[in-house]
């Protein structure tokens, strides 16, 4: 009798194991998911490729009554016709393009170098008011940076940053998230490989380039896509903090583009070629470093 | 020359905290604290931007809330109905997908939650882009032409332009884009569950998928759900100017896409009433403090 039980609850046990979280193997039982993953994931990806489609459209496919929802012929001229394109002030878009690279650049790097630091400090140093200023950073992470545009325009104006390149960036470098994450990360190494260290004579310099920084790759992984995708797809600083248009961004670019082009369906196409092309960085970035990201999302938890 | 170097590094190696954490800490002086602070005061005054700002007390506050019928009527109900909307129902729609992509194999968890991640790395840009070739006002929008043919309407509705649609359009576009990197959390607590949790509830007496979720998933996955919850917050305020991006106008159609956070842009850079903007600007975080208060209190451990 009782062996039949401990039977039944095996047999119960093996039952969660495959119909359980992270199935090894495609089972009938995962089908009732599909049923409703599958149209979801066709939902979202559907205007994507709207826009991929309209991009590519020849004119007469963009005039075209009924409308098409997908390409028939594939042309580049809607990317040609961008990078021909000024602006009302006779700035090129290349120009555009040049800044948004320009500004990504450095606000990834600048936002990878103050995160892993600041982290390195939150995670491993011992000094005052270490607590109180994480606890700071913690509840930064629902700031919102739209609510003090208006203040933000008064410290740029005040600190000589209006009309200036770092307008576009030293705002975008202060991410709570990321040095939340990567101190999170951090937490989980070992002291004593800190400590190992710290015998053999290494400054704390070279603990950070040497031992650090190779071992939190996955939470960098992760500030990179945030500073990336804020960086890129940036039009704040463009539209408040700076006024020459040679310094304002693609994006920004991109907004004005209606008004620019004049003619509803040439502006069609070209806005569509604009926002896949500021769309597929974003997209490539993130499937390289996916698995990274996901690996440092296990210490994402605020406790 | 050469002491100077060497003094250099002797401060560098004995206060590396401080060498690790000035950047973090005066970028987030100068763009969040002081901007914070700089609102509060602002709030306070009557600035125009071109004479000083004078102190007139509490009166910002007292207009906002006794004279402004459009934050009253407008404002303040759209804003709770976007939030209830894109943060609450967004929310549950990514712990939702998270909990049903973690039932089926690696492969094809690591495909959907790429295309469920990407609209989130769409800017306001963008959307405006994308979702205008469906939401076009003529009879070539997409849903427009879906629709006569169909014969489900006469002529084509004026969709972002319309008072009516365009409050349900942003809820629907923002809610296509917010699974972002909270979704990602949630999905990567979901997976770290311990499995034995599962066996031991089972024999426990959980008996269903909907018990297993209540009782062990989502107390074992709580850092996570928190971390989720307090970017699913940042994420619809953050993503509150798309109505403006869509409808192309700031005050969006007789204000029937006014959020709380185009309404402060409204007053702050289009009527250069600053100091109310502010006022506004201090409403909105002190309301976005009290929803992360919330989270933490239905989230957070107790320790």
């Amino acid at each position: 009798m009782k062996k039949e039980k401990t039977e039944r609850k095996l047999k119960r046990r093996s039952r969660i194991k495959q119909n359980g979280i992270n199935p090894k193997h495609f089972s009938a039982s995962q089908l009732k998911f599909y049923s409703y993953l599958v149209p979801i994931c066709l939902i979202m990806c559907l205007p994507i490729l709207f826009i991929v489609s309209n991009a590519f459209k020849p004119m007469d496919e963009l005039m075209a009554y009924p409308p098409r929802f997908f390409v028939k012929h594939p042309t580049f001229d809607n990317f040609l016709m961008l990078f021909n394109m000024s602006s009302t002030s006779s700035v090129p878009a290349s120009r555009y393009l040049f800044n948004s690279i320009l500004t990504t650049v450095i606000t990834v790097l600048g936002a990878l170098i103050i995160c892993s630091c600041s982290a390195f400090a939150f995670s491993k140093k011992r000094f005052k008011l270490k607590g109180f200023l994480f606890n700071v950073n913690t509840i930064a992470l629902m700031f919102v940076p739209v609510a003090v545009a208006i203040p933000r325009y008064f410290v740029i104006t005040y600190t000589g940053m209006l009309d200036t390149m770092w307008a576009n960036i030293l705002p975008l470098l202060v991410i709570p998230t990321g040095v939340f994450l990567v101190k999170q990360f951090m937490d989980q190494l070992p002291d004593a490989l800190i400590e190992a260290a710290v015998v053999d004579g290494a400054s704390d310099y070279t603990i950070m380039a040497k031992i650090v920084m190779p071992l939190i790759k996955s939470p960098l992984a992760t500030v990179a896509i945030l500073s990336f995708q804020s960086a890129w797809n940036s039009v704040e600083a463009s539209t408040y903090y700076i006024n020459d248009e040679s310094l304002k961004t693609f994006p920004f670019f991109m907004s004005t583009l209606s008004n620019t082009v004049g003619n509803v369906v040439v502006g069609k196409g070209v806005s569509a070629a604009a926002t896949l092309l500021m769309f597929l960085p974003n997209l490539i970035l993130f499937i390289i470093l996916q698995s990274k990201v996901m690996n440092s999302m296990a210490h994402s938890g605020i406790k | 020359m050469k002491s100077l170097v060497k003094n250099v590094k002797d401060f560098a190696n004995n206060h590396s905290v401080l060498v690790f954490l000035s950047p973090f800490v005066i970028l987030f002086l100068l763009f969040i604290i002081i901007p914070i602070g700089a609102a509060i005061l602002l709030s306070f005054t009557d600035f125009n931007t071109v004479q000083m700002p004078n102190f007139i007390g509490i009166k910002n506050y007292v207009n906002l809330f006794t004279n402004d019928t459009v934050f009253m009527q407008k404002v303040l109900p759209n804003t709770i109905i976007y939030a209830v909307f894109v943060g609450v129902g967004g929310y549950v729609l990514s712990f939702f997908l998270a909990w049903s992509l973690s039932q089926v194999t690696h492969r094809v968890r690591t495909i959907m939650a790429i295309i469920i991640y990407s609209p989130s790395l769409t800017g306001s840009v963008m959307v405006a882009t994308i979702f205008s070739v469906i939401f076009n006002g003529d009879e070539s929008g997409y849903l427009n032409y879906l629709l006569l043919k169909l014969k489900v309407i006469s002529e084509p509705i004026q969709w972002l332009t319309s008072e009516d649609y365009l409050l349900p359009i942003m809820i629907i576009v923002a809610l296509w884009s917010s699974m972002g990197v909270g979704f990602l959390a949630i999905l990567s607590g979901i997976m770290n569950v311990n499995q034995e949790l599962y066996e031991a509830a089972y024999i426990d007496g959980v008996k269903n998928r909907f018990q297993e979720i209540i009782y062990v998933t989502i107390p074992s996955a709580k850092p996570q759900m928190l971390f989720g919850a307090v970017m699913a917050i940042v994420n619809t305020f953050n993503s509150a100017g798309v109505g403006v991006a869509l409808s192309g106008a700031n005050p969006t159609p007789n204000y029937a896409g006014q959020l709380i956070v185009t309404h402060i842009d409204d007053f702050g850079f289009l009527r250069y009433e600053m100091g109310y903007a502010a006022a506004i600007s201090v409403v909105l975080l002190i309301g976005i403090r009290l929803l992360s208060v919330g989270a933490e209190k239905l989230f957070g451990s107790k320790d």
